[in-house]
């Protein structure tokens, strides 16, 4: 028995728990059944609902992808009518942002970890977790009902007055906007509940892992800019159905009001998709490095900087939509200032590998893909906020390419990390490490493949969301429909060994890769309330100079630290009461 | 040529870019291999942070990135700054084509003609929903509106054809809604005009000056500068207006048209609401020959 300092009034009595690695009861194991899984509170079980969910969504959206690149192979029509293509784009658009990006990240993989890394039983409202991915089920079938239903042909912008006079389900897919947005800021406020009131004795805010920051970035601009959202929809949507002029100038309205309305959201949900991307990186390249993160406070502060700058850039998607001078000069400059926090971050994390112990594992592999594909995408962003630069690139492919270097080179290989980081944890299994490094070579050549040539045909002029090109753009554009195909190859290969991963995978220990993070503390798979002590933290989550002893600590006394006088346990009192 | 500018500063990005893109791969891939781990029970250094370097990898960017925006914004200023000599032409674009419209009148779809070596100015609506005018040989760019004018200039060097293709998403056929820039020699482009005739009806300002009789607009406004119920016509286009509660405008297209369909919006100081908007009694084009023909009561 040992004791710990956790703050400057109070000596807990601690003991080491060391997780067995072969644990008898797990969350999967807890309850069995589908009605078990429907009605469960549990975040773990929850966050695999989302990613099941998330993953189904990515493979429509991306096999509506792969048909879209397979009609551009040729000019004119390959194989699908305009008008067929039009609303391909328009879906593959709008499933991959608002349902698999978006909750991606948070919803799926936050909500497996947030809890486990503050040492937490649950998140702070389990029932509204759950209602939150009932919601996000909701507005699913509401947008599968559109598809059902003459389609949607507007672009995921869904600008105006086009989306006003089209004939396709517009309001179908509005209102599950409007639903889905409800998920994410309930998933927010969760959020935000739980890191300020059930992190585990001695979890100062200097002792949060990055990934909490990020996650608490994230949920504040969920809850700040998700409502303007909302609000925009509904506005189009009684538009449509009232005649109100808003948006519509044959009703008396402006459409470049919506633009703005639309991007006011619009803008900050890039952030809400690649800033918990952030938080991934960050644990996986001081676990891979068995190193202190170069710059602690710089990278947290950064998610809180660009959370906010984020919310004033938005005005930077309109500057050849006729808003004014002094606006678009303004929005300029401000999308330089976002840029600097976000190249802070790529230098600290690549200065913390310096004298680390670096080991080339998958989840490593993509942190390495991500800073490269991402600074990219940092970098054409610059060229796009640049505003000469832009009135000639705006709406070409070279904005194509940027935005998925960003969210797919950014936020999607960043969700690869974390998936190949955490499946240990989530099924107790490990994957097969050859297949996985292939499955990330193929994702890396195919990506480039695809969007490379993508940057230099939109410089030269090529137009987005065209069904038709003229002929000079034929071999860019069949370089990078092949590329796709190779990315496709990829995604299915990392399908294939993580679900055999689940029936003949290699049993994973407690910590297979030597974490000092709390999550890996417990066993894997977790039991059901993710820890059967209460954890005590004394060091930071990166403080690989410290024995993994100090790092094992809980509670030593028999009622769990639920005695009222224990104020700096009052957080696992909380959970108790839920 | 237009967008030499442009070139100059993507090139710089690029070239910028490339640059440290390349220091971070190299010492990436240098500390993989340098670093890697040769133990599970390697120890490494504590290195929390370092002040002076998060500041100067703060810094420098910080200052390229002010050296880009000052050279973003020169460039861009000078796309919206139209040379008081361009020669001006009407633009309406509808799904799926354009219509370019001269001050004779004549009237041409998807092909606009246009003399070298002089400014050009493109004054833009839509008859529907957004579309947006881009030219990748000119490097210039700009949305087309249903309720406003919008502009574009540019100055051809050198005779020849560019494309020009529609960049706001517009529905079925928004891929096939192209046109071609054909640039002519002066002498030549003044007789492609000449050729075209007037389009069928009279030349935009001889319009303009028969509709402000017809629909009375010369009872409140005067062309000859005389002060009647409304302020004269007579050099109004680009006047600068003092307001009603003080601020100022200039009496631009957009101005101009919002007065003949929202007289009430924005009243000159000294002046009373007391028109009737021209909202259904007058179509775009009528308007926009009107403006045409107050621009020459200078």
């Amino acid at each position: 028995m040992a004791t710990a300092e956790v703050s400057n009034t109070k000596t807990l009595k601690v003991k080491r728990f060391k997780p067995s690695d072969d644990p008898k009861n797990t969350y999967l194991n807890h309850e069995k059944g589908v009605w078990a899984w429907m009605t469960t509170v549990d975040h773990k079980k929850i966050g695999l609902m989302y990613l099941g969910s998330v993953a189904l969504f990515f493979l429509i959206g991306g096999v509506l992808a792969l048909l879209l690149r397979t009609e551009l192979l040729t000019p004119a029509k390959t194989f699908i009518e305009a008008d067929t293509y039009n609303q391909f784009f328009t879906l593959h658009g709008a499933i991959m942002v608002f349902f698999v990006l978006v909750p991606s990240i948070p919803a799926a993989l936050g909500n497996f970890v947030l809890p486990m890394q503050l040492g937490a039983k649950d998140v702070a409202f389990p029932r509204l977790n759950l209602a939150s991915l009932y919601i996000y089920w909701i507005g699913a079938i509401f947008t599968f009902i559109a598809l059902a239903n003459n389609g949607l042909d507007t672009g995921w912008t869904f600008y105006t007055p086009y989306s006003t006079t089209s004939t396709s389900s517009v309001i179908w897919v509005t209102m599950g906007v409007f639903i889905l947005g409800f998920s994410s800021i309930l998933t927010g406020t969760n959020f935000i509940t739980t890191v300020h009131k059930l992190r585990a004795p001695g979890i100062s805010w200097g002792k949060l892992p990055l990934n909490i920051w990020a996650l608490y970035a994230t949920s504040i601009i969920q809850v700040l800019a998700t409502p303007v959202l909302a609000i925009t929809v509904l506005l189009l949507t009684m538009e449509r159905t009232l005649g109100i002029g808003i948006f519509d100038p044959a009703l008396g309205g402006d459409p470049v009001l919506f633009q703005h309305f639309f991007w006011f959201y619009s803008h900050p949900a890039v952030y809400i998709m690649i800033v918990p991307g952030f938080g991934i990186i960050s644990e996986v390249i001081t676990t891979f490095s068995k190193k202190h993160i170069f710059g602690y406070w710089a990278i947290a502060l950064s998610s809180l900087a660009i959370a906010f700058i984020g919310f004033l850039v938005w005005g930077h998607h309109m500057f050849t939509s006729g808003q004014s001078a002094v606006a678009t000069t303004v929005f300029s400059f401000l999308t330089f200032l976002v840029g600097i926090p976000t190249g802070i971050k790529i230098l600290n994390w690549v200065a913390t590998l310096y004298k680390g112990s670096i080991e080339m594992k998958t989840p490593m592999i993509y942190v390495f893909i991500f800073l490269f594909l991402f600074s990219i995408g940092g970098f054409t962003g610059i060229m796009l906020g640049a505003l000469s630069a832009d009135i000639h690139l705006h709406d070409t492919y070279y904005v194509v390419a940027h935005f998925h270097y960003v969210m797919m080179g950014g936020t999607l290989i960043a969700l690869l990390s974390g998936l190949h980081y955490w499946w240990p944890k989530m099924t107790g299994k490990m994957y097969n490490e050859f297949q996985a490094k292939i499955g990330a070579a193929l994702i890396f050549i195919g990506f480039n493949m695809t969007f490379l040539p993508q940057f230099i045909m939109g410089s030269q002029g090529m137009p987005r969301r065209y069904y038709n090109y003229i002929d000079q753009f034929t071999v860019f554009h069949q370089t990078s429909t092949i590329g796709s195909y190779i990315l496709g190859v990829g995604f299915l290969l990392i399908a294939y060994y993580l679900f055999v991963s689940l029936f003949k995978g290699e049993k994973a220990g407690a910590n297979p890769w030597g974490s000092r993070g709390l999550e890996w503390q417990a066993t894997s798979p977790p039991d059901f309330h993710n820890f059967d002590h209460t954890p005590v933290i004394i060091n930071g989550p990166y403080d690989y100079h410290k024995p993994m002893e100090e790092f094992q600590l809980g509670l030593a006394d028999s009622h769990n630290g639920h005695d009222p006088s224990h104020e700096a346990v009052s957080a696992g009192k909380a959970v108790e009461t839920n | 040529m237009t967008g030499a500018s442009t070139d100059a500063l993507m090139a710089f990005i690029h070239i910028v870019s490339f640059i440290i893109l390349a220091g971070v791969t190299i010492a990436m891939i240098y500390f993989a291999i340098k670093y890697k781990r040769k133990s599970q029970d390697d120890e490494t250094p504590l290195i929390t942070h370092n002040n002076t370097l998060e500041i100067t990898w703060s810094v420098i960017p910080l200052l390229l990135v002010f050296v880009v925006f000052g050279w973003g914004y020169k460039g861009w200023l000078n796309l919206n700054t139209v040379p008081d000599n361009a020669y001006e032409i009407q633009v309406s674009a509808y799904k799926w084509g354009w219509t370019f419209k001269y001050e004779t009148g004549a009237q041409i779809g998807n092909e606009v003609h246009v003399p070298a070596g002089r400014p050009v100015k493109l004054v833009m609506q839509s008859q529907d929903v957004l579309h947006s005018f881009f030219v990748p040989d000119y490097r210039i760019k700009h949305d087309v509106l249903p309720n406003r004018y919008t502009y574009v200039w540019f100055q051809a060097e050198e005779t020849g054809e560019s494309q020009v293709f529609c960049t706001e998403y517009c529905g079925t056929s928004h891929s096939d809604m192209l046109a071609k820039v054909v640039v002519h020699t002066e002498e030549g482009f003044q007789s492609w005009l000449a050729e075209q005739g007037t389009g069928g009806g009279g030349t935009p300002v001889e319009n303009g000056e028969n509709l402000i009789t017809l629909q009375g607009c010369v009872t409140c406004h005067s062309v000859d500068g005389s002060d009647k119920i409304g302020p004269t016509f007579q050099g109004l286009y680009d006047r600068s207006e003092t307001l009603e509660d003080g601020s100022t405008i200039t009496a631009d297209e957009n101005y101009i048209r919002e007065s003949i369909l929202d007289p009430g919006a924005k009243i000159v100081q000294g002046y009373q609401n007391q028109m009737v908007s021209y909202e259904g009694r007058l179509s775009d084009d009528d308007i926009s020959d009107i403006i045409e023909y107050i621009k020459t009561l200078e």
